[in-house]
């Protein structure tokens, strides 16, 4: 019982790092209808610069500032200078590039930085509080929690109750009505990928810290799991993104605490492969309103 | 005065064109009525007038300046809204939503906002009951007046109507076309209404203009145009 509970809290943590990554994958879904494979990529970039913006200034606070404005800055630069130039017709194209940037970016950061794993460490105590004799949540992992509570509450109000937001969705799911009614789709389309990459890095910083540390490669497994959740709750749904997050997170960590982690990438398999077969739109999926 | 003109204009997607040479002079505050069978260049032109399509020569021209390489949203920004052929609700949004989206660029301030949709709900009574419905909730009757509403609200010099009445019952089609009518004599709208359904089209436009193989094949005031057998029967199929 005592290791179930341990093992909930650890996946609840972990979960919502994965939640808001998936997170970044069904906002540019929704902005540009396109799953972005270098997500993890530039994502750790974007940590790498808030990894020497914070031993510069030795303010984690300033490198996590760095980070989001790393992040959006290269979705703008990937989007404008790249993604934008691949035809659109459908989804392929775009795709293939973006598997392509992942293999420059993680070789230029090899190149750069080396193989090494750069210990990073947390702005918060990662030793888990004990609770009766039960070793629950870090002050860390209610750091994290915190942080993802007040970014999913802040991307639904953007997108839900601002001007902003309304044409955000509008230029995604019908850009050319959009255009006839004076939206600047191409501008919504920019700041899709800014705001999407901004989350993405936001979520590898939170990630890092609790693994073996910084590396190129640091968020291909987080970009895995991420991207099961988004299948698993629908590339069109934020809740989906959050309640499957949440539940690969516990699953990864129950697999890992009873079976051993040599299982877990074989369960995250089978997970994705069951929705696939039983609900391929995903668990959240709404009922198709148009077809595109 | 003309209002919205169209000098020598040439489209095509490859091959023969769609449109030929066409020229066309709306007059400010006239309701324009845009005729001709399936495949006659009507959808095709409003496209290009809109900035959708791209002519391979030719000249638009609103309220005497030439619209060549400006983008479809500042075209709208402009004064030239066009209401697109058959579901243009974005069906994901609700009725409130739809508005706001039209309204947006043209009434920045929540408060302005808020005055134009009540402006449209009032116009458009059925839709004032729906506000918060889903476009896709929405009956064909009332997605059609909703996009008309959503073209309104921001307040156009010109409107291009792509085939309102399709798929609609005869009496919600008059009552749309009416409503057309009022807000032109009202407001001074121009419109150009490309419309299979020709009776209706004509009974309130101010001149007929007919197409035929991507020409004007007749340009006359729409008495005229309903009641020439001849011309009804070669262009207008009855």
């Amino acid at each position: 019982m005592d290791r179930l509970v341990f093992l909930l809290a650890t996946g609840l943590a972990r979960g919502l790092v994965i939640a808001l990554f998936a997170l970044s994958l069904v906002i540019i879904w929704r902005a540009a209808r396109i799953v972005n494979f270098a997500q993890a990529a530039m994502a750790v970039v974007a940590v790498y610069v808030a990894f020497a913006v914070t031993s510069l200034t030795g303010s984690y606070w300033v490198g996590l500032v760095a980070a989001l404005a790393a992040g959006a800055l290269l979705g703008l630069v990937v989007e404008r200078g790249l993604i934008r130039l691949v035809p659109s017709r459908t989804p392929l194209p775009g795709m293939i590039v973006a598997i392509g940037l992942v293999m420059v970016l993680q070789s230029v950061m090899g190149i750069l930085f080396g193989p090494r794993h750069k210990p990073m460490s947390a702005p918060f105590d990662e030793r888990p509080f004990v609770v009766g004799s039960i070793p629950v949540l870090s002050p860390y992992d209610l750091f994290v929690l915190l942080v993802a509570l007040v970014v999913v509450v802040a991307l639904a109000l953007l997108f839900n109750r601002t001007a902003l937001g309304l044409q955000l969705r509008a230029s995604a799911v019908a850009p050319e009505v959009s255009r006839l009614l004076g939206v600047r789709v191409p501008r919504m389309v920019t700041l899709g990928w800014m705001l999407s990459s901004a989350v993405a890095a936001l979520a590898a910083l939170l990630l890092v810290p609790t693994e073996l540390g910084l590396n190129a490669h640091s968020a291909d497994l987080l970009f895995v799991h991420a991207f099961t959740v988004a299948v698993l709750g629908g590339l069109d749904s934020p809740p989906g993104a959050l309640v499957g997050g949440v539940t690969v997170g516990v699953l990864i960590s129950l697999v890992t605490g009873y079976l051993g982690a040599g299982i877990v990438p074989l369960a995250v398999l089978a997970l994705l492969t069951l929705v696939l077969l039983v609900r391929p739109g995903g668990i959240f999926a709404v009922k198709e309103a148009r077809t595109a | 005065m003309t209002m919205l003109a169209v000098e020598g204009l040439t489209v095509g997607y490859g091959g023969s064109p769609v449109i030929d040479g066409l020229a066309l002079d709306v007059p400010q505050g006239s309701v324009v009525a845009l005729l001709g069978a399936n495949g006659a260049g009507k959808t095709t032109l409003l496209r290009t007038l809109s900035g959708l399509v791209t002519p391979r020569s030719g000249r638009v021209l609103l309220d005497g300046a030439d619209l060549a390489g400006v983008r479809v949203e500042d075209r709208v920004r402009r004064g030239l809204a066009q209401v697109p052929e058959g579901r243009s609700v974005v069906s994901e949004l609700t009725v409130e939503e739809n508005l706001q989206l039209g309204a947006l660029w043209r009434h920045r301030s929540r408060g302005e906002r808020r005055a134009a949709l009540d402006e449209m709900y009032e116009l458009f009574e059925p839709l004032a009951r729906r506000r918060t419905s889903i476009g896709h909730q929405l009956s064909g009757g009332e997605r059609q007046m909703l996009a008309l509403a959503r073209a309104l609200v921001a307040r156009p010099r010109v409107l291009l109507l792509d085939e309102p009445s399709l798929g609609l019952a005869p009496r919600v089609v008059a009552q749309l076309l009416a409503v057309l009518r009022q807000t032109a004599d009202r407001t001074g709208l121009t419109v150009l209404l490309a419309e299979q359904n020709v009776t209706s089209a004509l009974s309130i436009a101010d001149r007929g203009v007919v197409l035929g193989l991507g020409a004007v094949v007749a340009d006359a005031p729409a008495a005229d145009i309903a009641a020439d057998p001849a011309l009804r029967h070669a262009y207008l199929g009855f």
